[in-house]
C-alpha cells in the first residue's frame, strides 16, 4: 500500500529545470482540474475550456483587453519580487496601490481643469510616492519594533480602502455626481494615453514594460540588486559582507510600494480617468499569485500576469456565454496557486512514495 | 441613553459579532499550534454557502450544519497537507485558500441568491459562542493536550525532541481552525442575515484574523475584543442616525489601527511577544532536521 | 549484581567521514561520579547518545544492571531508570517550570502528586523551584535545576550530566556539586561528560579518557595529576616545530585591551577580558576545546557580533572594536569563518559573484553602484588558477565545490585582497590531505610577506605546525600567549582543561 506521505531526498543543488517546468505544471494542472469541475457542472469541458481560455483572446480587443488587465498585475508582481526575494512577506500591495492612485489621482484632480504634459508624470510620481510611503510603513515598523510584516501591511490594505473609501463620498465627492460616490473626472492631461484607436490597452503598458526592466537590470547589473540577493538568500553572508540589512529592508518595501501605488494610478487614470469605490479587482493579491506563478523572475511575471489576466477574462466570459458567476476565475487562480505550492518542492526535493507497511 | 436601548444596543452586538468569535476562536487554536492560516475569509464563506445550499435543498438543519463543518474541515485538510506534509509556504497556501473559497462559494451558491428561507434564532449560538470559547481556555491551561499544543507553538524542535508529534498536534488545530469558521459562516448565512449573498462576509475573516493577534492569543479576550469591534461597528453604523456627521470610515478602521497598535506593542519588548506570540509561528517544521 | 553498574563491551560506531567510537571498552562503579573525558571529536557524545537510545552502535554490547540495555529511544532509556541532562536545554520559555515538568515526565500525574514530588525533591537535594515561573525568568542555573529536577521525577539510578557547567557561574556550579554529591550518597551514579580538568579532580571518582574514538585509560582519580590527564587527553607527540620566526618585525598590527561582551543568554559564551597583540608577520593560534568562546571571539574580531563591547580593540591606531565588517576591510582586514556555505559563500550563487562579497579597498568590481562583471570574472579567474580550486569554471555555484575547494577559493579571495591582517577559523576543518597542506601553505607565505594572521582552531596540530605563538581560550577567557616553540603538550592540555601554568 502506498503511503500518502512523501519521502523528501534534499536534492544537492536546486533543480533548475524543475523551476522552469513547475509553473508549467501548475498550470497544466489547473487546466485539468478546470475541466472536470466544468464537466461536473455539465458543460461540454471543451467547450468550457474553449469560452474560458481561448475565445476572450480571439480578438483584437480580447488581446488588449488582456494587456489592460496584465500591465497593473506584471508591474505590482515585479514590485513584490524585491521583498519576496529578501524573505519580506509585502501582502499589502492593494493598499500600497491604493495610496498610490490617491496621492497620483489628488494631484490629477488638483489639476482637472488645466492642461500641460508635465501633469501626468507628476501623477505618476504621485502614485510612486504614496505607494512607497504606504509600503515603508510596514517595513518602519520592522525595522525599529521588529514587528510581523505580515500582519501589518494585512491591516494597512483595508485601512488604504477606507481612507479612499472616505475621500471619494467626502471632500473629494464629484459636486456634479449626483450621491454617486465618485470624484470628478481628471483633465485630458491627466490621462493614460490610449495606445491604438477603439482599444483601451494604454500608456501604462509601456510603464509595466519599464518597471520590468528596471528591476531586472536592478537585480542583474547593480551592487543594490546584488546586496538584495545576498540579503535573502543568506542574511548570515550578507552581515559577513557588510550590507546594512535594514537599509536593505527599507528599499525593498520602497521599490515594492512604488511599483504598486504607479500600477493603482496607471488603474485610475487609464481607462476610467476619475477616483471610484472599488479601484481594484483583488489586483494587490491576485500580483502575489503572479509573483510566484513567475517564480519571481521579470520574464516569468510577464508570463505569469498574461495567463493571470486571461482568468479574469475567461471568467467574465464564462458568466456572459454559460451563466457561471464571474468568480469562477477566482477559483482558476486559487487552484494554480495550489498547485504550484504543492510542487514546488520539486525544486528542492526529489519525491520518494515509500511502500507502507 | 435609555436602558432599553442600551439592552437593544447590547443584543445587537452579541448578534453581530458571533461569526468573528467563531472564526478568531478557531484561528487562535491554529495559531497556537505555530502555523498561520489566511484563509479564513474563504473558508468562512464555504462554510456558508454549504450549510444555505444543504438547508434548502434537504429542509433540516442539522444537516446544513454538518455539511457545513465538513466543509470546513475539508478545506482547512487541504490547508493542512499543503503546508504540513508538502511543507508550502504558508502565507501564499493560506492567500490561495482564500481566493479559492471566494470563487468556489460563488459558484456553489449561484442558483440561491435570493433563495429565502426560515431563520433560526440567533441566541443559541452567541451562547454557544461563549461555551466554545470557556472550553477551548480549559482545554489549553488545563489539560495536557493543551499544554502540548502550547509546547509545539512555543518550540517545535523541542516538542520533537521529547516524543510529541508536531504534524499531529498542528493538523487538529488546522482542522478545528477550519470547522469553526465554516460554523461562523453557516451561523451568518442561517442566522444572522439569513440568506446566501455572493461574498456575504464582507472581510469579516480579515477582521477575525487581526482580532486573534488583538486578543494576543488568550482565548478571553477574543470575547472582549469582539464586543469591541463590534460596538465601534455598529456605532459607526448609527452616526448618521444620531445626527453625527464623524465620517464613518474613520470608526471602521479602527479594529485594523488598534490591532497594528497591539502588535507594535508586543513587539518591540521583545519578552512580551514570547509570552503572547506562539515563538513558532509561519516557521515549518521539517522533522530531523 | 556486583558493584558494576555499567558493563560497556567493544562499542563502535562509524558515521561517513569518521568512526567515532572505536571498541570502546570500561566499566562504571555504582554510587561513584565517573568521568568521561576528552576533546572535541573524541567520540563522549556518540557514546553517549547511544546509551540514551539516539542512536544504535554498529557493534557491541551495554550491560546495565548485568542485563543486556536495548533502548530505541529516550523515553525508553528513561523507563529503564537512565536519565539525561544535556548541555542545551530543552524547555520552552513561555510555559512555567510546573508545565515544562509536566511536558518531560511519560507518565501521567496529577498536579496535586506533581507537587508534592517536587516538592520532596527540592528538599531533599536543595534545588528550589517556584512552579509557577516562566522559564524565560529563571537564570541558566535555575533552568538546569528544572532539568534535573525533571529528571529525578523518574527516579533514574543513572544520571548522564553532558558539559553540564559551561552555563553556570562559580556559585551555581558547588551548588550543582553538592546535588551530585548528595544523589550518589543515596545510590545513584552519575556519567560526567566534559573536558574541564578542574572539574574532574574535584568532583569525580573515576575517570574514562576518550581520545579520536578509542578508550585511552579509565582509572581511580588518586592514580592521576592534571598533568596526566591533560597529556592522556591530548596523547601527542609534538612533531618538530618548522615555524620560521625571523621575519617577525616588532611592529605591532592589533592590539586588543581587556574586550569583554556579556551575552546574557545561555546559549553563548561570555567574553571576559580578552587581551593579545599581534606583530607583522606573526601568526597567532587561539586554541580551545569548541564551545568555550571561539565562535563569539571570531565574531568580535570580524564585526559581525559585537553589539556591547567593551575593552579596546587597537589597529593603526584606531580602535576598530565597534566598526562594522565593511569598515573593517576597508583598512585591509580579511576574515575567513568556520562555516562556509551559507557564511564565507553564498550557496546559491556562482563563484564569480561569490567575489563581491567581500570588497577590499581600491577594487574594481563597481562602478557607481554597476557591477563590472568581467572585471569580478577575472578576479574569479585569478582565485581559481592561484589556488587550484577545481571546479568546472568560474560559473559554477558554490555549493556544487567541494568543501575543500571551495574553502581554498575563499581562503584565496581573501589572500588575494592583500590584507594587512586576516582571522581565521578553523580553516581546515573537514577538508581533505592535499587541500589541508595548501592552505597551511600559504597562510605561512602570507605571513612571511608582512601579513599578521590570527588562527582560532581545535586541531593542535594545525597550530602547532603554523603558529608562532599561541594562547587558550577557556571558558570565555584568553591565556597568556606562549611561543610555540617553547611550550609543550602537557601545558597546552592544562590550558585547554582549564588550569593554569605559571
Amino acid at each position: 500500500m502506498i503511503s500518502f506521505i512523501p519521502e523528501l531526498e534534499a536534492r544537492g543543488n536546486p533543480s533548475t529545470t524543475m523551476n522552469f517546468l513547475v509553473p508549467v505544471i501548475a498550470v497544466t494542472l489547473t487546466i485539468l482540474t478546470g475541466s472536470v469541475i466544468f464537466a461536473m457542472m455539465g458543460f461540454d469541458p471543451l467547450y468550457a475550456l474553449h469560452t474560458f481560455f481561448i475565445s476572450p483572446i480571439s480578438t483584437s480587443y480580447g488581446i488588449s483587453e488582456l494587456l489592460v488587465k496584465a500591465t497593473p498585475l506584471a508591474l505590482i508582481a515585479v514590485g513584490l519580487a524585491f521583498c519576496f526575494k529578501n524573505n519580506l512577506y509585502n501582502i499589502g500591495a492593494e493598499g500600497q496601490l491604493t495610496m498610490g492612485a490617491v496621492f497620483g489621482g489628488g494631484i490629477g484632480l488638483l489639476f482637472y481643469d488645466t492642461s500641460g504634459f508635465w501633469i501626468l508624470p507628476l501623477m505618476i510620481i504621485g502614485g510612486a510616492v504614496g505607494g512607497a510611503l504606504w509600503g515603508l510603513i510596514p517595513a518602519v515598523l520592522k525595522v525599529r519594533f521588529n514587528t510581523n510584516e505580515i500582519l501589518t501591511s494585512l491591516m494597512l490594505v483595508y485601512i488604504a480602502i477606507l481612507i479612499l473609501d472616505y475621500l471619494v463620498v467626502g471632500p473629494w465627492k464629484d459636486p456634479q455626481g449626483y450621491s454617486f460616490p465618485k470624484t470628478r473626472k481628471f483633465g485630458d492631461s491627466g490621462r493614460m494615453p490610449l495606445l491604438f484607436s477603439g482599444l483601451r490597452v494604454h500608456f501604462g503598458i509601456i510603464i509595466t514594460l519599464i518597471g520590468v526592466f528596471a528591476s531586472w537590470f536592478i537585480f542583474s547589473k547593480t551592487m543594490l540588486g546584488y546586496q538584495l540577493k545576498v540579503s535573502g538568500y543568506s542574511p548570515i553572508a550578507s552581515r559577513y559582507a557588510g550590507f546594512n540589512q535594514n537599509y536593505l529592508i527599507y528599499t525593498a518595501f520602497i521599490f515594492s510600494g512604488a511599483f504598486a501605488g504607479i500600477a493603482g494610478l496607471g488603474e485610475v487614470s487609464g481607462p476610467i480617468g476619475l477616483l471610484y469605490r472599488d479601484i481594484s479587482p483583488n489586483y494587490g493579491f491576485t500580483a502575489i499569485i503572479v509573483a510566484f506563478l513567475g517564480r519571481l523572475h521579470p520574464i516569468g511575471i510577464i508570463f505569469a500576469s498574461l495567463v493571470i489576466a486571461l482568468t479574469y477574462l475567461g471568467a467574465e466570459d464564462a458568466q456572459l456565454f454559460m451563466q457561471i458567476p464571474a468568480a469562477v476565475g477566482f477559483v482558476f487562480q486559487g487552484l494554480v496557486l495550489f498547485y504550484l505550492l504543492g510542487t514546488e518542492l520539486l525544486v528542492n526535493f526529489k519525491i520518494v512514495f515509500r511502500k507502507n507497511l | 441613553m435609555s436602558f432599553d436601548v442600551l439592552i437593544g444596543v447590547i443584543q445587537i452586538i452579541l448578534v453581530a459579532t458571533t461569526p468573528l468569535v467563531f472564526a478568531a476562536i478557531g484561528e487562535l487554536v491554529t495559531e497556537k499550534t505555530g502555523v498561520l492560516n489566511l484563509g479564513v475569509e474563504g473558508m468562512m464563506l464555504v462554510g456558508a454557502v454549504t450549510a444555505f445550499v444543504t438547508l434548502v435543498i434537504t429542509g433540516s438543519y442539522t444537516l446544513a450544519f454538518l455539511v457545513s463543518l465538513l466543509s470546513g474541515a475539508l478545506m482547512s485538510g487541504l490547508f493542512a497537507y499543503l503546508v504540513l506534509i508538502l511543507m508550502s509556504n504558508q502565507v501564499a497556501t493560506g492567500l490561495a485558500l482564500t481566493i479559492f473559497g471566494i470563487g468556489l462559494s460563488s459558484m456553489i451558491g449561484k442558483n440561491y441568491i435570493g433563495t429565502p428561507i426560515q431563520g433560526l434564532n440567533p441566541y443559541f449560538f452567541v451562547a454557544l459562542s461563549f461555551i466554545i470559547v470557556f472550553l477551548v481556555s480549559y482545554f489549553f491551561y488545563k489539560t495536557k493536550l493543551g499544554l502540548i499544543f502550547r509546547a509545539v507553538g512555543e518550540s517545535h524542535n523541542s516538542s520533537h525532541a521529547l516524543g510529541y508529534s508536531v504534524i499531529k498536534v498542528r493538523l487538529m488545530g488546522i482542522i478545528f481552525g477550519g470547522c469553526m469558521c465554516a460554523l461562523a459562516g453557516s451561523y451568518m448565512s442561517i442566522c444572522y442575515a439569513p440568506m446566501w449573498q455572493e461574498n456575504m462576509t464582507a472581510g469579516r475573516g480579515w477582521i477575525a484574523l487581526a482580532l486573534v493577534v488583538f486578543a494576543t492569543w488568550k482565548p478571553g479576550r477574543i470575547l472582549v475584543g469582539a464586543y469591541i469591534f463590534g460596538g465601534v461597528s455598529i456605532l459607526q453604523m448609527n452616526l448618521q442616525a444620531w445626527g453625527v456627521n464623524f465620517p464613518g470610515q474613520f470608526f471602521n478602521m479602527a479594529p485594523y489601527l488598534a490591532t497594528m497598535i497591539v502588535l507594535i506593542i508586543i513587539s518591540s519588548n521583545r519578552l512580551r511577544i514570547k509570552l503572547s506570540a506562539p515563538a513558532s509561528l509561519t516557521i515549518p517544521f521539517f522533522k530531523g532536521r | 549484581m556486583d558493584n558494576l553498574i555499567l558493563k560497556i563491551d567493544n562499542i563502535s560506531k562509524s558515521f561517513p567521514r569518521v568512526k567515532a567510537n572505536k571498541n570502546v571498552t570500561f566499566n562504571i562503579k555504582r554510587n561513584t561520579v565517573h568521568a568521561l573525558l576528552g576533546e572535541n571529536g573524541a567520540g563522549k557524545s556518540t557514546f553517549v547518545k547511544i546509551l540514551y537510545g539516539l542512536l544504535k552502535p554498529d557493534e557491541g554490547k551495554i550491560l546495565f544492571n548485568d542485563n543486556l540495555l536495548n533502548v530505541q529511544s529516550p523515553s525508553e532509556a528513561r523507563q529503564k531508570k537512565i536519565g539525561m541532562v544535556f548541555q542545551h536545554f530543552s524547555l520552552f520559555d513561555s510555559l512555567t517550570v510546573r508545565e515544562n515538568l509536566i511536558l518531560g515526565i511519560d507518565t501521567n500525574m496529577s498536579f496535586s502528586n506533581l507537587q508534592k514530588k517536587v516538592n520532596e525533591i527540592s528538599d531533599k537535594y536543595q534545588l528550589p523551584l517556584d512552579l509557577d515561573a516562566p522559564i524565560n525568568t529563571l537564570s541558566a542555573g535555575q533552568k538546569q535545576r528544572v532539568e534535573i529536577v525533571r529528571i529525578l521525577l523518574q527516579d533514574p539510578e543513572l544520571l548522564i550530566m553532558d558539559e553540564p557547567t559551561s552555563v553556570l557561574t562559580p556559585q551555581e556550579v558547588e551548588s550543582l556539586f553538592k546535588t551530585l554529591n548528595t544523589l550518589v550518597k543515596e545510590g545513584r551514579t552519575i556519567l560526567y561528560i566534559t573536558h574541564k580538568l578542574e572539574e574532574v579532580i574535584n568532583l569525580c571518582d573515576e575517570v574514562t579518557i576518550l581520545r579520536d574514538g578509542s578508550v585511552i585509560e579509565s582509572s581511580k582519580l588518586e592514580n592521576e595529576t592534571a598533568e596526566s590527564l591533560a597529556t592522556k587527553m591530548l596523547g601527542k607527540k609534538l612533531s618538530e616545530i618548522k615555524t620560521d620566526y625571523s621575519h617577525i618585525s616588532n611592529q605591532i598590527n592589533l592590539k586588543a585591551e581587556n574586550l569583554s561582551l556579556n551575552f546574557n543568554d545561555p546559549f553563548f559564551t561570555d567574553l571576559k577580558n580578552i587581551s593579545f597583540s599581534v606583530k607583522e608577520g606573526e601568526i597567532f593560534g587561539i586554541a580551545g576545546v569548541a564551545g568555550n568562546g571561539q565562535s563569539e571571539l571570531m565574531s568580535l574580531l570580524t564585526g559581525e557580533g559585537i553589539r556591547g563591547v567593551t575593552g579596546s580593540l587597537i589597529y593603526n591606531s584606531v580602535d576598530i572594536k565597534n566598526f562594522n565588517p565593511k569598515k573593517r576591510r576597508d583598512m585591509s582586514i580579511a576574515f575567513v569563518p568556520e562555516n562556509r556555505l551559507g557564511h564565507s559563500a553564498v550557496p546559491e550563487l556562482t563563484l564569480s559573484e561569490n567575489i563581491l562579497i567581500s570588497q577590499f579597498p581600491n577594487n574594481n568590481f563597481t562602478n557607481n553602484g554597476i557591477i563590472n562583471h568581467s572585471n569580478i570574472d577575472t578576479q574569479a579567474k585569478k582565485v581559481i588558477d592561484q589556488f587550484n580550486v577545481v571546479t568546472p569554471g568560474i560559473d559554477a555555484k558554490a555549493s556544487s565545490l567541494s568543501g575543500g575547494n571551495l574553502q581554498k577559493f575563499v581562503i584565496g579571495r581573501e589572500i588575494l585582497t592583500k590584507p594587512k591582517l586576516l582571522i581565521i577559523s578553523h580553516p581546515t576543518w573537514g577538508i581533505d590531505a592535499g587541500a589541508e597542506h595548501a592552505i597551511r601553505k600559504s597562510l605561512i607565505e602570507l605571513a612571511k610577506n608582512g601579513t599578521s594572521i590570527i588562527v582560532i582552531s581545535q586541531d593542535l596540530d594545525e597550530l602547532f605546525e603554523i603558529s608562532h605563538s599561541i594562547s587558550v581560550i577557556f571558558n570565555g577567557q584568553l591565556s597568556k600567549s606562549y611561543e610555540t616553540k617553547n611550550i609543550s603538550v602537557s601545558e597546552i592540555g592544562l590550558l585547554m582543561g582549564g588550569k593554569s601554568i605559571d
